[in-house]
């Protein structure tokens, strides 16, 4: 990925893919997002958090997927081949996340993002970095960083 | 000047071979000892020249310290190549010690910011003993042919310009003095004058006349005189401009057109004349007292990286280096040795150079050169990677066409086929770009050797085998520490104290001995020491003691040597400088699990101790075992798996609520179900409906891997899931099947240890093995 963000600097919106889980909409940085595949079967990964559904085959690479619902406390999803896989870049890392549905590519204006409301101890607040409200829907931005799975224990083999 | 830089990291690379190919030389001096003239003279000067090598590259970089010590260093190899000074093992211990110390300052410069390593003074006044010490005086120089002189008196440090060029002459006159060559009936060769006057332009492009007479003289008989008369005084010197210019004198059976090609590349960057002289063609015999050349004293090669000087990095691997102020006071250089053979004059300065050339190999004169190109290693494991997926995408290939029931059509299969060959045959080629020789490796040892020895105070005769045998790159590189670890220990531990070998009637010099070999598919090395074995009531106590170990366990030899292993052991009363910290086997034993490899001890009561050390050939391939295990296809890597059984009811026992146990001829091997290991299952299948998979650690423990079904046995390419992931229990790594799915490999103890702490909480050691 590291393409360069220009577009954005230069304008000052940010382009975020916008996609649902379920029943709501979620989105994140397009800079993240590598490509978006149907759902394939996995394998699975034995001893591992419930949301990691296993491990995909991308072009000889071996990419694990989240399922963001369950990571996100949601109810999981039950994958079928309508789900989509959202293939994503942080740093050297590289995933997978399951979502129901891509909808959209937006650009969002700075000022149109608003900071997450206080929600307590919800689950999914801590993976929004912020909020876009737009006519009847609200759209969250998920911080990417936080919903990785974190499994790279530093303990040894 | 960024290309300073990469003409600075070549330098570097080719150090790396000088100094192996130097580390060579010195063994073979001092396989060669005490028969003082049994060494043959070419390597001495093929340690010489790599000597010389090293310090004329450090001296264009600036490189002080290198300069200044290898320029020592050269001084003694210089006399011991005159025959002056004879080799023994007291001077050989001060070289090889010199030897390591140039590798330091050149690994000192290489890391450094322009600062280098500190000098050690007290080798270089070694050295300097040796030099002057040991030496006849110089009157006695005279009856050697090829004796190098004037070099070893130039002052050092007085003037850092200077120093580098002192005038070190290229003595390798006895060499060719004796070639055949001159005695054969030569065709018929046309006697050329060229003149060379390079341009600055042409130093700048970063050519290098020296390289153009090393190919000239490839041609035939070559004579090279600097016209040196351009230049100005010294003061009026311009470190930029060449003020140099040669006459070549070539007499060759070749075209003037073959002459010409070898100047392609500089005919814009200087004056170039070729005219042949018809006159002296002939087919002379070339030897003969007097030659066809009169030139004799006027003759003289200077160095043409004397003239790039403060240009590009100068190569200075040969021929004479003479100070600038010298030249300009002296156009005519008496030459500052002759042969006093009466072939000598002409005939010895034309073979010399072809003798120069081998050199640019960095083997040395013996050894026939072997054309090798130096590849980034991103690049090739790049390719290691896309062929990885070469081989997957043909296998993908090869079973959607069966699927898809086109098959029928014989071309097609073949080819198919073919496209599998070739593909595996990519593969194999390409995995074999990562295979070295472990040469380095060992000399790498061989100088852990020296300095443990020295420092544990005992007396070592180190032997190495096997030095050409390959490994993956990456396992040589993570064998260092564990092999340096290992070899501590031998010296430290292993070898008795002098006094102590000699009350068991042994030799006092102790062996240690490292090997390497291959051996089924796999790598093997050895280390062994001939010293008193394991004192294995000893290692119990303290293993006891630590409470690393039950007291009353019940322990074979095998096992209390495995002891060693285990995590904060250390036998030595004292911790010395050299081992005893409490880490040292057990990371050896981990460093060389995660290179896929197993350690294993044998010791005899006083005739010493033998770690093994198994590896497989590449990180990139393993032969695995593919199974069903619960739906999902797994693969167990085969070095690991001893036997396969269908188990009957009659050798499977229960011991509690839920841990079977196989009775495999009368030992008992605990089964560990992988199905519900992995949790890809809650109950456990009847054991009968089940295959177990016999393995066994490199210590000796057992286990039965029970999976639903073996599918296939087959060569897989390992993908790491650590880097999208991270590391999963019992996982060593996946790969990628045909259909194109992921499998799991799974690693047999980890998986089983897991296994174990989950069903049976009991203490590992006095269980785990039943016989």
């Amino acid at each position: 990925m590291a393409e360069p963000r220009d577009d954005q600097s230069a304008t000052g919106t940010r382009e975020l893919v916008s996609f649902a889980i379920g029943e709501q909409d979620f989105c994140m940085d397009i800079m993240l997002v590598r490509e978006i595949r149907g759902w394939t079967n996995v394998t699975m990964l034995p001893h591992a958090p419930s949301y990691i559904l296993g491990v995909i085959n991308l072009r000889g690479a071996v990419v694990p997927i989240v399922d963001l619902a369950s990571r996100l406390g949601l109810i999981p999803l039950e994958p079928t081949p309508r789900h989509v896989i959202i293939i994503a870049v942080l740093g050297d890392q590289t995933v997978g996340f399951l979502v129901s549905a891509v909808s959209d590519i937006l650009g969002i204006a700075p000022s149109e993002i608003k900071p997450p409301p206080r929600m307590g101890s919800d689950a999914t607040a801590g993976f929004i970095e912020g909020v876009i409200a737009s006519d009847d829907r609200m759209l969250r931005i998920l911080d990417i960083a936080t919903v990785l799975p974190r499994i790279r224990l530093p303990e040894e083999a | 000047m960024s290309s300073l830089d990469e003409i600075k990291q070549m330098f570097f690379l080719e150090c790396d071979e000088l100094l192996e190919a130097l580390n060579d030389g010195l063994a073979d001096i001092e396989a060669h000892l005490p028969t003082t003239q049994g060494y043959d003279s070419e390597i001495v000067n093929a340690v010489f020249r790599n000597v010389h090598s090293i310090k004329g590259g450090a001296a264009s970089f600036g490189l002080d310290a290198i300069v200044r010590f290898s320029h020592s260093f050269e001084t003694v190899l210089d006399k011991m190549r005159s025959g002056q000074l004879a080799p023994d093992a007291e001077s050989m211990r001060v070289l090889q010690r010199s030897a390591d110390h140039l590798a330091d300052l050149v690994a000192a410069g290489r890391a450094g910011d322009g600062s280098e390593g500190p000098l050690n003074d007290a080798l270089v006044a070694q050295l300097a003993r040796l030099a002057e010490g040991q030496g006849p005086a110089d009157s006695g120089r005279i009856d050697h042919p090829g004796a190098s002189d004037a070099g070893e008196d130039a002052p050092i440090g007085a003037d850092e310009l200077l120093q580098h060029a002192d005038a070190e002459d290229l003595t390798f006159a006895p060499l060719a003095l004796s070639t055949d060559p001159l005695d054969l009936p030569s065709p018929s060769r046309t006697r050329f004058s060229i003149e060379l006057r390079p341009t600055a332009e042409l130093f700048a492009n970063g050519h290098e006349p020296l390289y153009l007479f090393r190919e000239l003289a490839a041609l035939g008989d070559l004579v090279v005189t600097a016209d040196a008369g351009a230049l100005p005084a010294f003061a009026d010197l311009s470190a930029k401009r060449p003020y140099l210019g040669w006459r070549l004198d070539l007499l060759t059976e070749r075209s003037e057109d073959d002459i010409r090609e070898i100047f392609e590349f500089v005919e814009t960057l200087a004056e170039i004349r070729i005219e042949a002289d018809p006159a002296e063609s002939t087919s002379e015999p070339e030897a003969g007292p007097g030659g066809p050349r009169p030139e004799g004293p006027e003759i003289d090669e200077c160095s043409a990286a004397q003239a790039s000087r403060g240009d590009i990095g100068s190569d200075q691997e040969s021929t004479t280096a003479v100070p600038p102020v010298a030249i300009a006071n002296d156009e005519t250089l008496g030459s500052t040795s002759r042969p006093q053979s009466a072939l000598a004059d002409t005939a010895y300065r034309a073979q010399e150079t072809p003798a120069v050339g081998a050199l640019g190999d960095a083997k040395g004169g013996a050894k026939s050169p072997k054309s090798t190109v130096r590849v980034d290693l991103d690049l090739v494991d790049s390719l290691i990677n896309i062929v990885g997926e070469l081989v997957i995408n043909q296998s993908v290939l090869t079973q959607s066409v069966s699927e898809s029931h086109v098959a029928n059509r014989a071309d097609l299969g073949a080819s198919l086929d073919e496209y599998k060959s070739l593909a595996l045959q990519i593969q194999e080629n390409v995995m074999s770009l990562r295979a070295q020789s472990v040469k380095q490796l060992f000399q790498r040892m061989a100088r852990i050797v020296r300095e443990t020895s020295e420092v544990a105070g005992k007396d070592v005769d180190f032997e190495t085998e096997g030095e050409d045998t390959e490994i993956d790159k990456t396992v040589i590189e993570r064998l260092i520490e564990p092999l340096t670890h290992i070899l501590r220990n031998a010296i430290d531990h292993g070898l008795e104290a002098t006094e102590a070998r000699r009350g068991a009637g042994k030799s006092p010099t102790g062996t240690v001995r490292l090997s390497a070999s291959h051996r089924s598919g796999r790598v093997l090395i050895e280390v062994a020491d001939d010293g008193a074995g394991i004192d294995r009531r000893r290692v119990f106590d303290i293993a006891a003691g630590k409470g690393l170990v039950a007291r009353d366990a019940q322990l074979s030899d095998g096992e209390i040597d495995r002891l060693l292993f285990l995590p904060g052991f250390s036998t030595k009363d004292q911790v010395t400088d050299l081992s005893g910290r409490g880490v040292g086997m057990d990371v050896v034993q981990s460093a060389i699990r995660k290179l896929g490899g197993r350690v294993s001890i044998t010791s005899t009561p006083g005739r010493g101790t033998t770690f093994a050390i198994s590896l497989p050939l590449t990180l990139a391939v393993l032969d695995g075992m593919v199974v069903d295990v619960a739906g999902q296809t797994m693969v167990v890597p085969i070095t690991s798996v001893v036997e396969t059984i269908r188990p009957d009811g009659e050798h499977v026992h229960r011991m509690g609520a839920s841990a079977e146990v196989l009775n495999v001829r009368d030992s008992l091997v605990p089964i560990v179900d992988l199905g519900r290991a992995f949790r890809y299952r809650a109950t456990g299948l009847g054991l009968t409906d089940l295959v177990l998979l016999l393995v066994e650690t490199e210590q000796g423990e057992r286990w039965a891997l029970a999976v639903d079904r073996i599918i296939d046995q087959r060569q897989v390419v390992i993908k790491s899931l650590e880097g999208n992931y991270g590391h999963v229990p019992g996982v060593a790594a996946a790969t990628i099947l045909g259909d194109g799915k992921i499998a799991l490999i799974i690693d047999p103890e980890e998986t089983a240890r897991i296994a174990e702490r989950e069903l049976a909480p009991l203490s590992p050691l006095v269980t785990a093995n039943g016989d």
